[in-house]
């Protein structure tokens, strides 16, 4: 689904954020990016959306070669995605207006993926009406009702509060988003890598060449976060992080 | 509201009363003549004000929003843009009256344009800085939903300036219709400024010049409660989260 070969990328000259770094992900694949702040988690998914050129090297989506923002692919970010000025209903319908679906059709998928996220008592009223939880499904809502096959989240529930963050992680899960896109999700919330992704790459600081890649099979399922196989993988997670401190560390791991 | 016009209204009658000259009569001779002068032509000088005014603003918002939209993105124009904009913006306006009606008359043109000139650069100053001030994340999760450029300025720049343009029209129409009596007051036969100045004041019809101060300060209110209303309707995500 994604494929990354020589990735070159950097902010300014002669510094560089990924230099010759090479990334696979399959269909259907829940990847978390986790590392250190400021390391590149972020920059990697803006990159996999076409909204930054790479310095060089190739990325693929899909079996194409990405020339800027795709129709398929999701982004749902941290804060700032919704539009103040308009209200949840028109946020969610945003993406289907600009794609030019007839109105009376983009009412009716609205109104549906409001419901199915709880929205329908919030549906008139303007973001900074909206609590942080409600303001993320909105964003979720407006991403899902687009029938994304890369669906792309940058910290998406991290300025949430304890409760709304585990509602959204298992609400996540409970739309079985997983079966229908590949998605990425950058965190830097260890518990979240290991409970929603299947798959955990852990980035170093930069320049980026390598990441170790930590499997987790039995992630992406409600019941995971009570299993002792979950607070093992977060255990590695952790470890494999502290070695991401340390390029020789790594050097030594792959 | 209704009290403080009112208490203006009492003060005024007090100031009347107190110092007996024909110079300040009371609100009641004012209101007393108002009708007869509004049938005499007070009417049709202030409908010519109001055009003039409102063509100024609307010129004005026509041409400085698109410029300030694109000069808040692009940094290449706004490199151009704003030496012209802080070495014009505190000029006086008024001084190119002259100029104006040597230009372009003695008709409505001079007085639309000094009006157009004076809001162009309060509404591109203020666009140029909301359009710029746009985060960079909102225009990356809007360009996810497959967004091209028309799709930002119609979903993103566009709203994110209106507050701005509107507040910039509001709190410079004061001065727009100030600049708009002067320029009235002379080589004209037409507006507000020569209805008080010429036709009332130069033949000390005092009660009628205060009918001619009256439908100015009305034309003023009218525009500021105007555009307040408007702010209100179009911007009413920014009233919801108080």
């Amino acid at each position: 689904m994604i494929s990354l070969d020589g990735l070159e990328f950097g902010y300014a000259p002669g510094q560089s954020v990924f230099k010759d770094f090479s990334w696979r992900a399959e269909p259907g694949d829940a990847w978390a990016i986790i590392g250190p702040s400021g390391c590149g988690k972020t920059t990697l998914l803006y990159l996999l959306a076409g909204l930054r050129r790479p310095r060089g090297g190739r990325i693929a989506v899909a079996g194409e070669a990405l020339a800027g923002p795709r129709a398929a692919t999701g982004l749902i970010l941290q804060d700032y995605g919704l539009l103040p000025w308009l209200t949840a209903r028109d946020n969610v319908g945003l993406g289907l207006r600009i794609r030019g679906l007839p109105r009376r059709q983009e009412a009716e998928e609205v109104s549906t993926w409001l419901e199915r996220l709880g929205l329908r008592e919030a549906a008139e009223r303007y973001p900074s009406q909206l609590s942080g939880g409600q303001r993320q499904r909105v964003a979720i809502a407006r991403t899902l009702a687009l029938e994304p096959d890369l669906l792309l989240m940058d910290e998406p529930f991290s300025s949430l509060d304890a409760i709304s963050r585990e509602d959204l992680q298992d609400l996540t899960l409970a739309l079985g988003i997983e079966g229908q896109a590949t998605t990425v999700l950058v965190t830097h919330n260890i518990e979240e890598a290991a409970y929603l992704a299947r798959r955990i790459l852990v980035l170093p600081r930069p320049p980026i060449t390598r990441a170790e890649v930590i499997e987790n099979p039995r992630g992406g399922r409600l019941e995971y976060r009570r299993e002792a196989a979950y607070f093992a993988v977060c255990d590695q997670v952790r470890q494999a992080i502290e070695r991401a401190q340390s390029p020789a560390a790594l050097e030594a791991v792959t | 509201m209704g009290l403080a016009v009112l208490a203006l209204l009492a003060l005024w009658q007090a100031l009347a009363l107190l110092l007996r000259q024909a110079i300040l009569p009371g609100p009641l001779d004012v209101l007393l003549v108002l009708p007869k002068e509004l049938g005499r032509g007070l009417t049709w000088h202030t409908a010519v004000s109001a055009y003039r005014v409102l063509a100024g603003v609307a010129l004005a918002t026509l041409t400085a929003a698109p410029l300030g939209l694109v000069a808040g993105q692009s940094k290449r124009l706004d490199a151009i843009v704003s030496p012209f904009v802080y070495l014009t913006y505190p000029v006086p306006k008024i001084v190119f009256l002259p100029l104006a009606m040597l230009f372009l008359g003695i008709g409505d043109a001079p007085k639309i344009f000094l009006i157009w000139l004076i809001l162009f650069f309060q509404v591109l100053v203020v666009v140029r800085d909301a359009s710029h001030g746009v985060r960079p994340e909102t225009v990356y999760s809007v360009r996810s939903l497959g967004a091209k450029r028309r799709h930002l300025l119609r979903w993103v720049y566009l709203p994110a300036c209106l507050p701005a343009i509107l507040t910039a029209l509001r709190v410079s129409t004061g001065t727009a219709i100030a600049v708009l009596f002067f320029a009235e007051s002379f080589a004209t036969q037409a507006g507000l400024g020569y209805y008080i100045i010429v036709e009332t004041w130069g033949r000390t019809a005092y009660a009628e010049m205060y009918a001619g101060v009256l439908a100015m300060s009305v034309l003023g209110m009218a525009l500021y409660l105007a555009l307040d209303q408007l702010e209100q309707r179009l911007c009413a995500w920014v009233y919801a989260g108080r």
